[in-house]
C-alpha cells in the first residue's frame, strides 16, 4: 500500500513517522492550528487541528499518518467546533485586541477572522492577571495567555533554559517564570531566544517597538491565516538544489 | 403599484465612544442608496428619544449603568433583529478594563485621592444613572442576533453587512473587513 491517505478528498503523501498536520502542510493543505509549531514537538492541547479520521475526531498534529486514512478536516460540523474553540478562548482570557500590540500579528485573532468568528459570544471571565515589566527589555502580558506551551517548549528544548512552566490546574491553570521571585527580571532570559520569537498571541512581547510596523501593514493584514501557514510550511528539499 | 416599505432602523450609543456611529457615517454617499432602502428611528441622526416598533436596532457600546440597561431592554423590546456594533458592544472593550478592579476604589481614585483634586467628592446627582459593578457586552442582558466586531468597524464592513441582511443573506464580512481592532 502506498504512503498516501484522503484529506477532503485530496491524496496527501507522507513519510513514514509523519503526523497528519506534518503531511498535510508539507502537500500545501492547511489545517487549522494554534499550539501546533512545525519546529517543536506536538502538544496537542488547543484541538484547533481536530480533524475527523474514519468518523472520530483527532488532533492532527498529534495523528500519526496512516495509508488510507480517510481525513475530514474543512467540513462544517469541524468548523463549527474549531469556531468555538476560538470564541472560548476569547472568553476566558482578556483580548482586547485594541489596545494590543500584536493585534494583526496574532495567531488567535487571526483564527478568529479566518473562520468568520464575529463575536466570543460566551460569559467573558475578565480574570484579573498582573503584567510583569520587571525585566528591562521584555514585557509579559499574561492577560492574553491561551497557555500553548510554545514558550515553554521553546525555552526549555532550544534555549536550554527552563524560563517558562505552565502551573496549577483546571481553570487556574496559568504561566509562571522560573525564579525565585517569580519576575521574569531574575531569568537568564535574552531577546536572542527562541522562547521571544514564538508566542502565537501578544503574552512576550519586546519592549519599545510595540507600533513599529503600523497597523494595517502586518502579517495578517496581507493575507489570512490559512495562506500564511502554507508559505511558511517546511517542504522537502527538492533534490535539484542537493547534490 | 404601491412604494416598498422601507425597513426602519433605531441606533444608539451605551458605554461606547460614538466612534462606531463615525463608522456608520463613514458609508459616506452610499447612505442615499441606503435611504432608498430605510429609514431611521431613535437614532443619534434623528435625535428621537425613544425607540419605537423597527425591523434592524444597531447598538454600539457595552453596559456599564442602569440606564444602559433599560435602553438595550427597549431596543430588544421594539426591534425585530438586535445588532451588535464594535468591541464594547460585543466583549465590554474599553469601558471593562475596570472588570477587575473594585468600582468604589475606581470612583474614590478618580474624584478623591487623584493629586490635584480639592474638595472633590463622588458624583451622586439623583439624574446621574447608577455605575454597575461590572461592565457587560450586550449579549450577556439580552439576546443578540448579529455582532459587527471592530474599533471601530469600518464603514466598508458595516455596509457589507446591512446590505447582506437586508438582501436576506447571512452577512459575512471576510480578510481585510473583519477586525477586532
Amino acid at each position: 500500500m502506498t504512503n498516501t491517505f484522503q484529506l477532503d478528498g485530496a491524496t496527501v503523501p507522507f513519510e513514514p513517522g509523519q503526523t497528519v498536520m506534518q503531511a498535510a502542510l508539507a502537500a500545501d493543505q492547511y489545517i487549522p492550528h494554534l499550539c501546533y509549531h512545525p519546529e517543536f514537538k506536538p502538544h496537542g492541547s488547543c484541538k484547533l487541528c481536530t480533524v475527523k479520521v474514519n468518523g472520530r475526531t483527532m488532533a492532527s498534529c498529534t495523528m500519526p499518518a496512516e495509508a488510507g486514512l480517510e481525513v475530514e478536516s474543512d467540513i462544517d460540523e469541524i468548523n463549527a467546533l474549531r469556531r468555538t474553540l476560538v470564541k472560548m478562548l476569547f472568553a476566558e482570557g482578556n483580548h482586547f485586541c485594541p489596545s494590543c500590540e500584536k493585534s494583526g500579528n496574532c495567531m488567535l485573532q487571526a483564527l478568529g477572522y479566518d473562520l468568520e468568528v464575529h463575536a466570543a459570544g460566551f460569559r467573558h471571565q475578565y480574570p484579573d492577571r498582573p503584567l510583569d515589566a520587571s525585566h528591562p527589555d521584555i514585557l509579559l502580558d499574561f492577560n492574553r495567555c491561551i497557555l500553548c506551551e510554545l514558550c515553554v517548549r521553546a525555552s526549555g528544548e532550544v534555549d536550554g533554559k527552563n524560563v517558562f512552566a505552565l502551573a496549577g490546574r483546571g481553570n487556574s491553570k496559568h504561566l509562571i517564570v522560573n525564579a525565585e521571585s517569580g519576575q521574569l527580571k531574575d531569568t537568564n532570559i535574552a531577546l536572542t531566544d527562541k522562547a521571544m520569537q514564538v508566542c502565537p498571541v501578544g503574552v512576550i512581547l519586546k519592549k519599545r517597538v510595540g507600533f513599529s510596523q503600523p497597523i494595517g501593514d502586518r502579517r495578517y493584514d496581507e493575507s489570512p491565516i490559512s495562506a500564511q501557514a502554507l508559505q511558511d510550511a517546511p517542504r522537502p528539499p527538492s533534490g535539484a538544489e542537493h547534490d | 403599484m404601491t412604494e416598498k416599505k422601507k425597513l426602519r432602523i433605531a441606533t444608539t450609543s451605551l458605554a461606547g465612544c460614538f466612534g462606531c456611529h463615525m463608522s456608520i457615517l463613514d458609508i459616506d454617499e452610499r447612505l442615499f442608496p441606503l435611504l432608498d432602502l430605510v429609514e431611521f428611528d431613535r437614532s443619534p441622526i434623528t435625535d428621537i428619544k425613544h425607540c419605537g416598533p423597527c425591523d434592524i436596532g444597531i447598538v454600539e457600546g457595552g453596559i456599564c449603568n442602569a440606564e444602559n440597561v433599560h435602553v438595550l431592554r427597549e431596543f430588544r423590546k421594539n426591534c425585530k433583529v438586535l445588532i451588535a456594533i464594535g468591541a464594547c458592544a460585543i466583549n465590554g472593550g474599553l469601558p471593562a478594563q475596570r472588570n477587575h478592579l473594585d468600582l468604589s476604589a475606581c470612583l474614590t481614585e478618580v474624584y478623591l485621592t487623584e493629586p490635584g483634586l480639592v474638595h472633590g467628592h463622588i458624583p451622586n446627582d439623583p439624574e446621574l444613572p447608577l455605575p454597575l459593578d461590572k461592565v457587560h457586552p450586550l449579549h450577556e442582558v439580552v439576546k443578540v442576533d448579529y455582532f459587527i466586531p471592530g474599533c471601530p468597524p469600518s464603514g466598508d464592513a458595516i455596509w457589507k453587512f446591512l446590505t447582506d441582511l437586508i438582501s436576506g443573506k447571512t452577512p459575512e464580512l471576510g480578510h481585510g473587513l473583519i477586525h477586532y481592532d
